[in-house]
């Protein structure tokens, strides 16, 4: 276009309708060639998708098999950073760490995310609860199968946290310098334990509701704090102020009840367990990765301070 | 024999993770034992010739001086992350689909089941209500069983066996936790699922549960068998005897303690000490208190207005 006014400067007009027409077959013979060059250009693309902006913006190196690569693959993905680059060799074998405190992290995902899906199906109301358990396991597409895997996930993640307790124990793990990790490991023994026992009220069946009335019963014998438990009359504890009411919002098991188990067992416990849960990953690499498999060490090499 | 009880109380739904965890911990167990024992061989084999003390890489596992100390993460932790995963993904498919989560009918004040059984994670401490007053079994024991996971670190001051499996270099800590996880916790999980029936009676695996069975059981208080009748008498009684508990338990676990692990004795500090010697006695009277009561029917050792142990 730019070259036809240069032409209409120098004296020789052109008709407009020849402009148009030019243009017009200019760009139709573009479309014709330039288009299928491009295709042909993106399909090559398309043949190693790495190279594209897309890719490129997600993953931020290569991955050719290179020691570097390696190591950035996990340095640079949020999730895989809580691992070092490189570990003791010996660290990998499973004999050592019998994994037990990986499949607890996994369970409770897999409680997380089936406990949410249970959500979308439940009420914690006593007209609706159990309504909802029984519209779950006959109604509800895979209802069952959602309710039985969290439910079984929650009575093996209590195996897997005694197992992996039992491990540090035995391996002598919460020696120095990780004595502060095994206890938030304590009190994630004990957040493990709640959250399977505030769930069990959920269903509203005899077997929770007399699970609960049994364990909380516990809680009026409380010393002081309870109606009957030692020094607890003599400092004014009634059924209707001691520690059990506050857990129960009333003096039996009844609809507070069940909305307090839900809250604590769907909102409260996990934010606090998975605050515990970063707290104690991040110590783990502080405190200079798994604690072994170490070299044995001799009586004779023992530095008493005494 | 009742067959159909027994299997009955197996395949309940909610005891299979117990009926799990049995062979899990076997197997566990044994694992730990193998390494431990392995570890001690070498300890063993090290400390009897000091030469080779200065050269050997100290594990049981090969290593020759070319070999890379590290690994990559990944391919080689993460792909067993993954595994592991799937695995249990798998086990928890199996298990979902074969063996559904239990639904009694609707819960009910009115009707009260019997047995009415905790979950199964605290059947130890519901079996300790037998032998203890629920403010004991029920608050006490657990806030005991915490704080006392959670000394740990700090009464242990062997600097030894830490980061490998042993038995040798620490019997004393690892016999004490044996105790109280297999013999106080695990064990009486196990015969609070399958041993206890209706009104918590002892039945024996595959006796019948009677639901009618009486059992006239005259449970006696030991100041009344030295003829204390007084209220200010029985306290002053039952202070003097879980004392002399603590004070003559004390010493004999002092004096075995500075033999046996002259050590640590020497090493720990007076807080430590002490800390130590609380928790391990309170924790052998749970078993002493068992025995008084399965043996000679005694129910309550020290009786005040208050509280009774
Ligand atoms: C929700 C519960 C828990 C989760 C998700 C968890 C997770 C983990 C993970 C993934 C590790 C890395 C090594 C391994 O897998 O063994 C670890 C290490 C550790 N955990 Fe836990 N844990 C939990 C509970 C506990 C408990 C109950 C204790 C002890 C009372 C504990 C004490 C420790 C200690 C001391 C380490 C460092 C071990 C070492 O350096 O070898 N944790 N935990």
């Amino acid at each position: 276009m730019a070259e036809e006014n240069q032409n209409a400067k120098n004296g020789k007009r052109v008709g407009l309708l020849e402009r148009v027409k030019s243009g017009v077959r200019e760009d139709i013979d573009s479309l014709r060639t330039d288009l299928p060059a491009k295709a042909k250009e993106q399909i090559e693309h398309l043949k190693d998708p790495t190279k594209t902006q897309v890719y490129t913006s997600i993953f931020r190196h290569k991955h050719d098999d290179t020691p570097r690569n390696r190591a950035l693959g996990v340095l640079s993905n949020v999730f895989l950073h809580l691992h070092p680059a490189k570990i003791n060799r010996d660290a990998v074998r499973y004999s050592y760490t019998w994994g037990m405190g990986g499949i607890t992290f996994y369970l409770f995902i897999v409680l997380t995310f089936t406990g949410v899906l249970l959500m979308f199906y439940y009420h914690p109301t006593k007209v609706q609860a159990f309504r909802d358990v029984l519209y779950l396991e006959h109604d509800v597409p895979f209802g069952k199968l959602l309710r039985n895997m969290h439910r079984w996930a929650a009575h093996l993640m209590v195996i897997s946290v005694w197992l992996h307790m039992f491990r540090v124990f035995l391996t002598g793990s919460y020696k120095k310098p990780r004595e502060f990790n095994w206890n938030i490991g304590v009190l994630l023994l004990v957040f493990t334990l709640l959250l399977s026992f505030t769930g069990y009220l959920l269903p509203d069946d005899q077997l929770g509701f007399w699970a609960v009335t049994v364990g909380t019963n516990m809680a009026r014998a409380t010393p002081l704090l309870g109606h009957e438990g030692p020094f607890g009359a003599q400092l004014g504890m009634t059924p209707y102020n001691d520690v059990r009411f506050g857990l129960l919002g009333g003096s039996i098991v009844d609809a507070n009840a069940l909305l307090r188990s839900y809250i604590w067992h769907c909102i409260g416990i996990p934010i606090v367990a998975s605050v515990l849960m970063i707290v104690h990953f991040w110590r783990v690499r502080k405190d200079g990765g798994i604690s072994g498999p170490a070299p044995v060490m001799l009586q004779s090499e023992v530095k008493d301070p005494k | 024999m009742d067959w159909r009880q027994l299997w009955d109380i197996v395949s309940a739904p909610d005891n299979v993770p117990i009926v799990a965890l049995i062979p899990l911990l076997i197997f566990y167990i044994y694992l730990a034992g193998k390494q431990a024992k392995a570890n001690d061989d070498l300890i063993g084999e090290l400390e009897a010739s000091p030469a080779l003390a200065k050269t050997h890489h100290r594990k049981t596992w090969p290593f020759r001086p070319g070999w890379q100390k590290e690994v990559h993460v990944w391919p080689f932790l993460l792909r067993i992350e993954f595994l592991a995963a799937i695995i249990v993904t798998a086990i928890l498919m199996v298990w979902s689909i074969t063996l559904s989560a239990p639904l009694e009918e609707p819960s009910n004040p009115n009707l009260t089941m019997n047995p009415a059984k905790a979950p199964w994670y605290f059947l130890g401490l519901q079996e300790m209500l037998v032998y203890f007053d629920p403010w004991i079994a029920g608050v006490v024991m657990p806030t005991l069983i915490i704080i006392g996971l959670m000394v740990i670190p700090y009464i242990d001051t062997n600097p030894l066996g830490s980061g490998y499996y042993t038995w040798r270099q620490r019997k004393f800590a690892i016999g004490t936790f044996l105790f109280g996880f297999i013999i106080l916790w695990v064990s009486m999980i196990i015969i609070g699922t399958f041993i206890r029936g209706p009104g918590w009676q002892w039945f024996w695996p595959g006796q019948t549960w009677d639901h009618n069975r009486l059992i006239y059981e005259v449970n006696r208080d030991l100041p009344d068998l030295f003829g204390i009748t007084s209220n200010l008498g029985k306290a002053i009684f039952g202070a003097i005897v879980v004392g002399g508990f603590f004070i003559v338990g004390g010493l004999l676990v002092h004096a075995l303690f500075r033999r046996y692990n002259p050590r640590d004795y020497k090493r720990m500090s007076f807080l430590q000490y002490n800390l130590m010697m609380i928790f391990l006695l309170t924790m052998v009277a749970l078993p002493i208190k068992m025995l008084i009561r399965l043996l000679f029917h005694i129910k309550y050792v020290w009786i005040t207005p208050w509280f009774n142990i």
